[in-house]
């Protein structure tokens, strides 16, 4: 399959991207590692009538830690995040999140900012930032701003990036300590997009209870779904079972996922309980509270 | 629509070719570069039959675009064999009869050896990990990581 033509655009720098995508307005779409949209424009769902490849801008791969924030780079690959030391012992959740992104070939192509940006609320990445309260920095005619990610997404395939803006930074505060994460997701196959994911990430008290806590739904809606009840239900109550129950029926009740070849909705809302249930019970583990 | 002027290094031989923005790696590895060996499966990034290493990492050529590969070391299945001699991973697909109709094969000796230059020993489960993106349609995936592990063997 060969998309419709287009124009490609190579800017060796941020402010040229942005040039480019503000002269030529919604005719633009930004490239990076290209494994949403090439697809996409391959099978003439989406047409494009220039494409900006931030691919070359220097600068825009990195993953670090500063000033008590994990800051990934704009076009940095899913396959760094997954070899990152520092995702590997600090950061289990987006571990969890990224093996499951869909195959390894696709991995050392695809990006995570991409996978942010794209607006699908099919992808993993937007729950598990929504989970660990992420910020993402845009970059446009009118300079840099930020973004509270649970703020980010409109609907489907709609984020509050203006089309001259660019995902050119994702900031994730350190958690403090005694805090955990856990990414579940269940799919048919590798490489599918999830029937249901859940993405938690907490923060316990001095006496064992629920101090934060960050819970999020991939594909359970037209836009990544924060599970602001069941949230709210945890802080100050102990990681018990029935409380975990009782979050997980909170949080699964607020989906609205839609009936396809993964499953009914009713499976769908179950199948994302039990897996808020099992990502509560992981992240606690990992913060050391059992 | 713009035309653009790219260098690529195949298999150790440098081309240069002017492509269409929307030309596919894998069209320009195959129809301009006459390399058939890479094959196309599903066309929509799914199965790996097209699989290249592109500066040594493997990936999807179809979901590629030629332009996006400007300046950069490709490696196919027809650059494995050297001096008429077998690389260790083609000999092991031969032993262990790591295929059957052959369709997957080109990607997933591409994918294989690029495991196996990261990691001189890999577990069965990280073999399987590897070629999770490659799809055997005859389902031979049992022979295909005994064959993995005969290379690996074969290159310590």
């Amino acid at each position: 399959m060969i998309p419709a033509a287009f124009d490609y655009h190579r800017p060796g720098s941020l402010d040229e991207a942005v040039g480019l995508l503000a002269r030529h307005g919604d005719q633009a779409k930004v490239l990076s590692g290209g494994m949403s949209l090439l697809p996409l424009l391959k099978l003439r769902l989406a047409s494009v009538a220039h494409l900006v490849d931030i691919g070359h801008i220097p600068g825009l791969d990195y993953i670090k830690e500063e000033g008590g924030m994990l800051k990934i780079g704009g076009a940095t690959r899913q396959v760094a995040l997954e070899r990152s030391e520092i995702v590997r012992s600090r950061y289990p959740i987006l571990l969890d999140t990224v093996l499951l992104i869909a195959d390894p070939l696709v991995r050392n192509r695809g990006t995570v900012a991409g996978n942010v940006a794209n607006g699908d609320p099919a992808n993993d990445h937007p729950a598990t930032m929504i989970a660990l309260g992420a910020t993402l920095v845009a970059r446009g005619r009118k300079g840099e701003r930020t973004i509270p990610v649970n703020q980010f997404y409109q609907g489907i395939f709609s984020t509050a990036l203006a089309p001259d803006e660019i995902l050119t930074e994702i900031r994730i505060p350190t958690p403090p300590a005694r805090s955990g994460g856990a990414y579940f997701k269940v799919k048919r196959k590798v490489g599918d997009y999830a029937a249901a994911a859940a993405a938690v990430q907490i923060t316990l008290g001095k006496g064992g209870e629920f101090e934060r806590a960050g819970i999020a739904l991939t594909n359970a809606g037209p836009t990544p779904l924060e599970a602001t009840e069941a949230q709210r239900y945890l802080v100050g109550k102990m990681p018990e079972p029935a409380v975990i129950a009782e979050a997980a029926r909170i949080a699964a009740a607020k989906g609205s996922p839609s009936a396809d070849l993964r499953g009914s909705v009713e499976y769908k809302r179950e199948v994302s309980r039990v897996l808020v249930a099992r990502a509560l019970r992981k992240a606690v583990e990992r913060a050391g509270g059992h | 629509m713009a035309k653009h002027q790219i260098q690529v290094t195949v298999n150790g031989a440098t081309h240069q070719a002017e492509v269409e923005s929307r030309l596919l790696l894998v069209h320009l590895i195959r129809e301009t570069l006459r390399l058939t060996g890479t094959h196309i499966g599903c066309d929509t990034s799914h199965c790996g039959a097209c699989t290249v290493l592109l500066d040594d990492q493997p990936v999807k050529s179809c979901t590629v675009l030629a332009v996006q590969a400007d300046g950069s070391q490709i490696r196919t299945v027809e650059g494995l064999e050297q001096g008429g001699k077998l690389h260790p991973i083609q000999e092991g697909f031969t032993e262990k009869h790591g295929l059957q109709c052959g369709y997957c094969t080109p990607g997933m000796l591409m994918t294989s050896t690029a495991l196996l230059e990261r990691n001189k020993n890999p577990s069965e489960l990280e073999i399987r990990t590897a070629i999770s993106g490659n799809l055997c349609r005859c389902t031979g995936y049992v022979n295909i990581v005994k064959a993995v592990q005969y290379a690996a063997e074969k290159m310590r």
